[in-house]
C-alpha cells in the first residue's frame, strides 16, 4: 500500500503517523507538502492531526484552503482513501467531504488521555478486520472535539451505518459519562456516503505499539491494507 | 519603562542624565565603567544597550561568582555549561541531548498565559537554536511529559513558571551560537519586531510591586503557530550546511543575540536597522534593539549559501532578511543606513559586565523554626478532636485515626493525582512518550531507531530550603536524581532555575549561596556535572519573597528501554521491600503542614554517601531487571508512597499488605514519623519472590540496609497495624483533589 501524509504548517503528528506506517506498517509512505499538487499516486492519504495554520479560526479552516487539499477532494470525489485523524478530521470538515462540524469541548479545555471506542461498523474499508462492537483503546488530544450535525444529517449517518467510533466504557457501553468531548451521540468517527473517507477525532498512530500503552490503533491500518489488498 | 516614549514618528531620544540612568538601573560604577569601556559618553540607544546586557537577566551579576563553583565536566558533556544556549550531553549511538531549564516568572505573575507560553518558546529556541529537536514538551507538537507542581502561599502574587525542554539530535547536527568567518551574511529570521517586551530583561530584574500591572507591555506574547514554523525551518537550515551560527533573540533580543554570537567567535558584526521587518511604526532604535518579540532568530549563514537559507525559510513563509555580516575586529557595529546608531564592543556587552558578590546573613526567622520540638505535637495514636487546622471540620474529642491523616494527605494539591493539569496538555504526540505523566518518577521517552530512552526528572520542595536552603538544595537534586534512577535511568546531568528574592537583601543572598553549596555538594558525590540553567532573582511580591526555590531537573539514559521500571506495583503476590532507614524527622514535613499547620522543624538530613550507594544499587538492579516496581518516598512519606503505589491507570488498582515500617533507627519512633515522616534516601520496590534473593545480594553488596515488608495484593492498604483503607478511597481522593478546587464538581 502506498501512503501519502499531507504537511500542513502546523501539523504536528504527521512524522507520527509517517512512522506508524512506514517503519510498524511497512508501507511504501511518503510526506506530501501543502504547496505540492502532486499527491504522488497513494492508495491512502492521510491528513494528520496538529493545528494547521494555528487554527487560529475554526479549526481546520484555513487549510481546506491550501493547494494540496483541491487534489485531495479530487482524489476523494473519485473514490480514492481518506482518513483524516483529529485536526484531518476537523479539515474533512471544513472542506466537505464529510458532514457536520465541531465545537469546543464541553469542558472548554483542551484533552489528552485514552479513551475506549466501540467499534460500530465493521463492513468499511478501515474497519474490516475488527470485530463487530469491538472496543479499542486510543488516546484523544484535542480541544475542538465536540462533534455537531443537525437531526437529519446525524439521522442519515445512523441509517446508513457511517458511524464508525463512538466513546464508550472499556465493555462498550454508550454513556453520556463516557463521552469525553460532549459530541453528539458519542460519535468518535464518521465515514462518507461512499465509505471511502474516514474522519476521527482520537489517534489510532499513537496506539499502534506496544511500548506506547496500546496496539488497537494497528486495527484500522491492518484493514486498509487488506481492502487495498497490498 | 518610563524612559520609552509613546508619541510616533518626531520623537527626540532623552539626553543622558543620571535619572535616566536611574531608571534603566544602571549604578554610578557601571556607568563609570561603561565611559571607560567605550572612552566616551554612551548615547540613548547604547544606555539601553547596556542596561540590558548588564541587568542580572542576561548577565547574572549577582550570581555568576558563586555559579562557577558548580561542577561542570563529565566524561559524556559536549558542550558545558554557559558556553552555548544550553548544555549538550552525548547518549551513544551518535545522539546527544540538549536540555535546560529556565525561569518566566516575572511575566507570568503579570500576564499568566502569555507569560507562562511564551517561556516555553524561549526555552524551546535555546534547544533548537543548538540544531536538537524539541522531544518533551508542549502543544507545538512537542509532548510535556512530566513536571513538578507545587502549591504553597509563599507563591501567592509571585508564582514560578519554570520550563524545562531536551533536545535530541544527532553528533554531526550540534549547532553553535558564534558569528564566524568574516564577510559571512547575518540573517534575522522569523517574525516581525514589535514593541513588546521591551526591556523585558531589565522587568525581570526587579521586584514585583502593587504596579507592575503597569508593566504589562513588558510582558511578550507568543505565536505557537509561528513558533512552530520556526522550528521546522530552523532544523531544515542546520541540516542544510549553510548555517555557521545560529542563536535565539531572547532576552534582550536583537541586542543580545548580536553581542553574544560576536563575543563568542572573537568578531565584530555590523547590522542595518533599516532592514529590519517591523510589526509598527515609528520605532526608534532604542526600541528596535531592546524588543523582545517573540519567535525570531539570528542566523549566521556561510557567504555564497544565502539563497538555501533563503529558500528554506520561504518554503515555511517566514522572513529571512539580511541584515548585517561579521566583520573584522571586536565591535558590535548598529546602523540605520548610513548613520552609526551605537558602536560597542561585544565582549563588553556579553561578557565583561560586573560581576557582585553581595553581603549575606543569616534570616532571623531560622532560628524560631530550627528551635521547634517535635515532642510538643502528640502522635498520631492520642491525636484527638481539634488539634490539626485541617481537621476543624471534625467534632471536638473525635479520634484521628492514621487512615484519616493519610486520605488528608492524598488531598493535598501539591501531593495529588496533577491529572487535571497534564490532560490539557498533549503529552503523547511524537509517539515516544512510554511512561505517561503521573503514574511514574520519572517521565521516560524512547529514541525512535534505537534501542535506547531518556528518563527525566525534575524536583524541589519549597519548604525544605526555607528551612534550611543547603539540605533543601540538596534534596532536590537526591530526589530528581533518585527519581529518574527508580524508572530505571541513569543520571548524566542537571539544569537548574534558581528562584530567590531581592539578593540585595543579604538575607537572600545568604540562602542563595546555601542553595548553590548543596546542589554542588549533592551533584559532585552523584557524579552529575550542572550542564546549564537560569537564575531568577526578585520574586518578592508586595507580601515577601517566595520561599527560595532552586528547582532541578535531572535527565537520564536507559540503555534499553525494556529497562524502564514503573512506579506503581505490577503483580498479586510481588514481594515488596522498603529501602532505607527511618528517623524520627518530622521537620519541613506535609505531615507538620497540612495536618498540624506548622511550617517549622529541621528538614530531614540527606547522607550523600548512603544516597549514592542506594541509586548504585538501584542502577544495577534495574539493569538485571529484578525489579517490577521502584517508588521513591517523598511528601507524604511511606504511606503517601505505598499508596501511590497502588493506583495504576484510572480506576486500576492493586492492594498490598505491609506488616513491617522497615529499618528504624530510633530507639522510640513515632508513629506519624515511620507513616508520614520523609526522611531521605529510601525507596519502596516490588519484585517476585523469584528475584528476591538476586536483590537482597545486589543491596548487600552496596550495603543499603533494608526489610522485606509486606506483599502486592487484594483491594485495600494496610500498613502495620495503623492504616487500613480500600485503595478505592485512596484513588478517590487523590484523583478529586485538584478538580474538586478548581471545578467545585466531584466526578
Amino acid at each position: 500500500m502506498k501512503v501519502s501524509v499531507v504537511v500542513f504548517p502546523g501539523s504536528n503528528c504527521d512524522s507520527d503517523c509517517f512512522n506508524v506506517m512506514k517503519d510498524v506498517m511497512k508501507c511504501d509512505t511518503q510526506f506530501v507538502w501543502h504547496k505540492d499538487h502532486d499527491l504522488k499516486k497513494p492508495d491512502l492519504v492521510i491528513l494528520p492531526g496538529g493545528f494547521s495554520y494555528g487554527d487560529y479560526l475554526r479549526c481546520g479552516a484555513i487549510a481546506r484552503f491550501s493547494p494540496v487539499m483541491r487534489e485531495v477532494v479530487q482524489f476523494a470525489n473519485n473514490g480514492g482513501t481518506v482518513i483524516g485523524i483529529c485536526n484531518g478530521f476537523q479539515i474533512l470538515l471544513e472542506a466537505g467531504l464529510l458532514p457536520g462540524a465541531m465545537l469546543a469541548n464541553r469542558s472548554l479545555k483542551f484533552i489528552c488521555k485514552h479513551v475506549w471506542l466501540r467499534t460500530e461498523n465493521t463492513k468499511s474499508k478501515f474497519t474490516n478486520r475488527l470485530k463487530p462492537a469491538q472496543v479499542l483503546n486510543i488516546p484523544i488530544a484535542h480541544g475542538e472535539g465536540n462533534y455537531t450535525a443537525d437531526p437529519d444529517t446525524i439521522k442519515r449517518l445512523r441509517d446508513e451505518n457511517r458511524i464508525v467510533f463512538r466513546y464508550s466504557s472499556e465493555s462498550g457501553e454508550i454513556a453520556d459519562k463516557f463521552n469525553p468531548n460532549g459530541a453528539v451521540e458519542n460519535i468518535a468517527g464518521i465515514l462518507n456516503e461512499k465509505g471511502n473517507v474516514l474522519g476521527m477525532m482520537p489517534h489510532p498512530e499513537r496506539a499502534s505499539e506496544d511500548i506506547l500503552g496500546s496496539h488497537d490503533g494497528r486495527g484500522i491500518w491492518e484493514s486498509l491494507l487488506e481492502s487495498a489488498g497490498k | 519603562m518610563s524612559v520609552t516614549m509613546t508619541e510616533e514618528k518626531t520623537r527626540k531620544e532623552p539626553a543622558v542624565i543620571p535619572e535616566l540612568l536611574k531608571a534603566h538601573g544602571i549604578t554610578p560604577e557601571e556607568y563609570d565603567r561603561i565611559k571607560k569601556i567605550l572612552g566616551r559618553e554612551p548615547n540613548f540607544t547604547e544606555v539601553g544597550i547596556f542596561s540590558v546586557m548588564w541587568s542580572e537577566h542576561c548577565s547574572y551579576k549577582n550570581s555568576k561568582a558563586l555559579l562557577k563553583t558548580f561542577p561542570k565536566e563529565g566524561k559524556a558533556v559536549m558542550v558545558k555549561a554557559g558556553e552555548e544556549n544550553a548544555g549538550c550531553v552525548d547518549i551513544g549511538d551518535n545522539y546527544a541531548v540538549v536540555f535546560k531549564m529556565e525561569s518566566h516568572n516575572h511575566p507570568s505573575a503579570i500576564e499568566p498565559f502569555q507569560g507562562a507560553a511564551t517561556g516555553l518558546g524561549g526555552i524551546l529556541r535555546d534547544i533548537f537554536t543548538m540544531g536538537a529537536r524539541p522531544i518533551f514538551n508542549l502543544d507545538i507538537g512537542i509532548p510535556t511529559v512530566g513536571g513538578e507542581i507545587y502549591f504553597d502561599s509563599s507563591y501567592e502574587g509571585n508564582p514560578l513558571v519554570n520550563v524545562m525542554s531536551v533536545g535530541l539530535l544527532k553528533h554531526e547536527e550540534l549547532a553553535k551560537g558564534a558569528a564566524k568567518g568574516l564577510g559571512n551574511p547575518v540573517y534575522y529570521v522569523g517574525a516581525d519586531t514589535g514593541r513588546d517586551g521591551l526591556g523585558g530583561a531589565a522587568f525581570a530584574s526587579k521586584e514585583l510591586t502593587e504596579e507592575s500591572h503597569e508593566d504589562r507591555p513588558a510582558v511578550q506574547v507568543g505565536d505557537p503557530f509561528k513558533e512552530k514554523l520556526l522550528l521546522e525551518a530552523c532544523l531544515e537550515v542546520i541540516k542544510s550546511g549553510a548555517v555557521v551560527g545560529i542563536q535565539d533573540m531572547g532576552a534582550a533580543g536583537l541586542t543580545c543575540s548580536t553581542c553574544e554570537t560576536a563575543s563568542r567567535a572573537g568578531t565584530g558584526i555590523k547590522i542595518d536597522l533599516n532592514k529590519l521587518p517591523q510589526r509598527e511604526t515609528g520605532m526608534i532604535p532604542y526600541e528596535m534593539m531592546l524588543s523582545e518579540s517573540q519567535e525570531r532568530m539570528l542566523i549566521i549563514a556561510q557567504k555564497g549559501k544565502e539563497k538555501i537559507v533563503e529558500d528554506i525559510f520561504e518554503k515555511w513563509d517566514l522572513h529571512a532578511v539580511k541584515l548585517g555580516e561579521v566583520t573584522d575586529g571586536h565591535l558590535m557595529r548598529v546602523y540605520q543606513g548610513d548613520k552609526l546608531i551605537a558602536e560597542i564592543p561585544a565582549k563588553a556587552l556579553a561578557d565583561e559586565g560586573p560581576i557582585y558578590i553581595r553581603e549575606e546573613k543569616e534570616p532571623a526567622y531560622l532560628k524560631e523554626t530550627r528551635a521547634f520540638n517535635i515532642n510538643s505535637i502528640p502522635d498520631l495514636s492520642s491525636l484527638q478532636g481539634r488539634k490539626g487546622a485541617r481537621f476543624t471540620n471534625l467534632a471536638p474529642n473525635t479520634t484521628v485515626t492514621c487512615n484519616d491523616v493519610l486520605l488528608q494527605l492524598l488531598d493535598v494539591p501539591s501531593i495529588a493525582s496533577k491529572a487535571w493539569i497534564y490532560e490539557q496538555y498533549d503529552h503523547m504526540v511524537r509517539t515516544d512518550t512510554v511512561f505517561l505523566p503521573g503514574r511514574h518518577d520519572a517521565a521516560v521517552v524512547r529514541i525512535k531507531g534505537t534501542k535506547r530512552a531518556l528518563a527525566a526528572a525534575s524536583d524541589c520542595n519549597g519548604l525544605y530550603c526555607y528551612l534550611d536552603p543547603y539540605e533543601g538544595a540538596k534534596i532536590a537534586v537526591a530526589e530528581s536524581a533518585r527519581n529518574v534512577v527508580c524508572a530505571g535511568g541513569e543520571p548524566l546531568g542537571i539544569t537548574d532555575c534558581l528562584n530567590f528574592g531581592n539578593p540585595m537583601k543579604p538575607e537572600v543572598y545568604w540562602t542563595f549561596h546555601q542553595a548553590i553549596s548543596g546542589i554542588s555538594d549533592a551533584c559532585r558525590a552523584l557524579g552529575v556535572p550542572v550542564t546549564g540553567g537560569n537564575v531568577s532573582f526578585y520574586n518578592e511580591s508586595p507580601a515577601g519573597a517566595i520561599y527560595p526555590t532552586p528547582t532541578i531537573g535531572v535527565v537520564g539514559i536507559l540503555e534499553d528501554v525494556s529497562m524502564a521500571t514503573p512506579s506503581n506495583f505490577q503483580k498479586e503476590g510481588d514481594v515488596i521491600y522498603l529501602l532505607g532507614e527511618t528517623f524520627n524527622e518530622l521537620g519541613g514535613s506535609q505531615y507538620l503542614l497540612e495536618i498540624h499547620a506548622k511550617r517549622a522543624g529541621i528538614t530531614p538530613r540527606l547522607d550523600l554517601k548512603k544516597e549514592v550507594a542506594l541509586q548504585k544499587a538501584l542502577l544495577k538492579a534495574n539493569k538485571e531487571r529484578v525489579m517490577s516496581s521502584a517508588h521513591d518516598l517523598s511528601d507524604g512519606g511511606l504511606a503517601v508512597a505505598a499508596a501511590e503505589a497502588c493506583l495504576g491507570e484510572p480506576g486500576k488498582f492493586i492492594g498490598a499488605e505491609i506488616s513491617s515500617l522497615g529499618v528504624i533507627r530510633e530507639k522510640d519512633v513515632r508513629i506519624d514519623a515511620a507513616l508520614f515522616g520523609e526522611c531521605q534516601s529510601r525507596v519502596l520496590v516490588s519484585l517476585s519472590k523469584e528475584n528476591a534473593p538476586k536483590f537482597e545480594k545486589i543491596l548487600a553488596e552496596f550495603s543499603v540496609p533494608f526489610t522485606q515488608v509486606g506483599t502486592v495484593g487484594g483491594n485495600r492498604l494496610q500498613i502495620a497495624d495503623k492504616i487500613n483503607v480500600a485503595v478505592m478511597d485512596i484513588e478517590k481522593a487523590y484523583r478529586n483533589a485538584i478538580p474538586r478546587r478548581m471545578e467545585k464538581v466531584i466526578a
